[in-house]
């Protein structure tokens, strides 16, 4: 390797260095998905707790391929276990889909900006999801469940692309049997033998009971979805500031240093993932920015 | 020997330099400065002030570059070569952190050392002064400091130089960063020949730098001396042909994403980064792995990137920025509209090697004003 540096003990505080992963071994490897799965982890070693806030993403990191930021999609009421979930669609998350129960990866976080959980306190919760993003925000159900009384109406409307990519389907269904919270779900296509709705979630948003100006809504999916759903709450009238969006982009430092997850004047990294509509709007629908 | 201070003011003959090296180097420091190497002017360590390119100017400008011999000795009678100082606090290679399996399955993860000899940075304008500050809010005044930099600006002493010629690229003065330094530096030199004399007129900016110059045979400044320094930088500002008005950034820039310009310079520009690769601002880096044929030990590298590529922006399914003309946007709007936000400070400071070093001549000082004087809204 290059003279300039040698690879003996550092004099750096270790615990302070940003980019440093800890390692952390897996637990349970639990299949969701054909290309979907979930790492339950819990720290190697020091201290055995790793608090999050809803919405907060880590690094994972496969030694000799690199790292990956993938949000956090465990209970922040029970940090003794870290949970994330992931499909497989790049050089490094295929490789984390080998992972099975004794296996050690690398974890830096948590980073960026949580979920407006606090801001909702006594407002109807609006959650929006599309595919993978209800990952991200099933930190934000447990929590809302967990302090149920603090929030108003709690609606979730979940679209997947078919009913074999409904992901946490059990805990959609136990969601579902409550009365405390109404779970709205539809996929693009289904054969004969499904029972709920086919169509887009933009359609199932006008169904959901939620004071508009008194509303948070929370949304996370593929671009598109997002787009349309933001429209949608805004024609009912849901207010742009209480309008959540959670933003995508290449990542590999988590901190704000690295330059490649900008959008216009933000780090998504730092500033995001998760963004007040009235924030990002100017960039919101820009294309190539 | 007279007790200096801050903001004293003192005459070294050109003599006298080779000493002021010396002292330097009994106080460990590791001196680096512009030389010569294979014809361009590069930023290396210096053997002493010999390695200094004496004698030679350099002539800048869009898309050309060359070194000239002058008809005087002057030691630093030339402004930037390709190079900026950024690579010595934040190098373009660098091995971050050490992995290694353990027995157990476990892993080990270790941040490597980073040890380096204090720099003595000789010859620093002052448009580079500025870039450094740039970088300091970058790395050291966000809420996660680089601890590489933050090690490596600890310690070092600068001696920076007055502009008292410009190149035809260089446009400092109009943003307020040149040509004159002032300050973030331990001693200024301001280098003036006359028929008579080779002389510094030495400007003490810290306590560690009287503290060198209390070593130094040294006079006492004159006014005539002093006012022909301020002259020589008067004049190397007023010979500045180029210009950036930076009164409407940022909002020029956030309300003409769909601008035609972009097209017309997207269609010139390369994408080959060189503009990110010499500015003495830019920071964005990628992180790389490096792994044994065993697969036991690895080691994570960082390395500066260029937002000109398609792979600066790759997730999953695709880049964001497709179009070349979207990624030197980016690089122009980061530069001039975000940064502001991000650190308060605009990410130019008018040295002009972005317009020297791109193959085609792209000059940010011209597309600005293209974009100003048509202005289409979003």
């Amino acid at each position: 390797m290059a003279p300039e540096t040698t690879l003996a003990s550092s004099g750096l505080s270790v615990c302070h260095h940003p980019m440093l992963p800890r390692p952390f071994r897996v637990v349970r490897h639990r299949r969701e998905l054909r290309d979907t799965f979930t790492l339950i982890l819990e720290p190697q070693d020091g201290p055995p707790e790793f608090p999050f806030l809803p919405g907060q993403f880590n690094m994972l990191y496969h030694p000799g391929a690199g790292e990956v930021p993938i949000s956090i999609s465990g209970d922040p009421g029970r940090p003794r276990h870290l949970v994330h979930t992931i499909r497989a669609v790049g050089n490094v998350t295929r490789l984390l889909q080998r992972y099975q129960a004794g296996d050690v990866l690398g974890v830096r976080g948590p980073f960026g900006a949580p979920w407006p959980v606090a801001e909702a306190v006594d407002r109807d919760v609006l959650i929006v999801v599309g595919g993978l993003g209800l990952a991200p925000l099933r930190p934000v159900i447990y929590h809302v469940l967990r302090h149920r009384q603090d929030y108003g109406n709690v609606e979730i409307i979940y679209g997947a692309r078919s009913p074999r990519d409904l992901l946490f389907r059990r805990e959609l269904e136990q969601w579902r049997g409550r009365f405390d919270l109404r779970v709205h779900v539809t996929v693009d296509s289904a054969g004969p033998e499904w029972r709920g709705g086919v169509g887009v979630v933009t359609n199932l948003i006008g169904r959901a009971r939620f004071d508009p100006p008194q509303t948070t809504a929370l949304v996370c999916g593929p671009g598109v979805m997002m787009r349309f759903s933001v429209q949608e709450l805004r024609r009912l009238g849901v207010q742009p500031r209480d309008i959540y969006v959670s933003m995508e982009r290449n990542m590999q430092c988590g901190i704000g240093l690295c330059g490649h997850c900008q959008l216009g004047p933000f780090f998504v990294c730092k500033d995001g993932p998760v963004f007040s509509f009235d924030r990002i709007s100017p960039w919101f629908e820009l294309r190539e920015v | 020997m007279s007790n200096l201070h801050m903001g004293d003011e003192v005459v070294l003959t050109a003599a006298d330099l080779a000493t002021l090296y010396d002292i330097l180097m009994q106080q460990g420091f590791q001196a680096v400065g512009p030389t010569i190497q294979d014809g361009g002017l590069v930023l290396d360590v210096l053997g002493g002030p010999a390695d200094l390119p004496q004698g030679w100017t350099s002539e800048a400008e869009a898309g050309s570059f060359r070194l000239a011999p002058r008809t005087d000795a002057a030691f630093f009678g030339y402004n930037l070569g390709m190079e900026s100082w950024k690579k010595f606090f934040y190098p373009p290679r660098l091995a971050l952190l050490q992995v290694q399996s353990r027995d157990d399955g476990g892993l080990h993860f270790q941040a490597c050392s980073q040890e380096a000899l204090p720099l003595a940075l000789i010859g620093v304008r002052a448009c580079e002064l500025a870039a450094l500050a740039v970088q300091d809010r970058i790395f050291l005044e966000g809420p996660y400091q680089d601890p590489v930099y933050a090690e490596r600006r600890r310690a070092h002493f600068i001696i920076a130089v007055n502009c008292t010629e410009a190149d035809a690229a260089c446009f400092c003065a109009s943003l307020g960063t040149g040509p004159g330094v002032t300050a973030g530096f331990d001693l200024a030199l301001t280098e003036i020949i006359n028929d008579r004399e080779h002389l510094f007129l030495v400007t003490v900016g810290s306590s560690q730098g009287a503290a060198v110059m209390a070593n130094l045979p040294h006079r006492p400044a004159w006014e005539e001396l002093r006012q022909q320094a301020r002259d020589l930088v008067r004049q190397a500002a007023r010979s500045q042909s180029r210009a950036l008005s930076t009164a409407d950034l940022p909002r020029l820039l956030y309300d003409n994403y769909s601008h035609p310009q972009w097209d017309d310079v997207g269609a010139r520009c390369l994408n080959c980064g060189n503009c990110a690769l010499v500015c003495p601002t830019c920071f964005c880096h990628r992180l790389e792995d490096a792994i044994d044929l065993e697969g036991r030990e690895a080691e994570r590298w960082r390395l500066w990137d260029v937002c000109h590529t398609l792979q600066f922006s790759y997730i999953h399914g695709g880049c964001i920025r497709v179009s070349p003309k979207s990624r030197y946007r980016q690089w122009l709007t980061h530069k001039l509209a975000a940064w502001i936000d991000q650190f308060g400070t605009l990410g130019c400071v008018g040295c002009g090697r972005c317009l020297v070093w791109c193959p085609v001549a792209i000059d940010l000082t011209a597309e600005i004003p293209a974009i100003r004087g048509q202005q289409v809204k979003m």
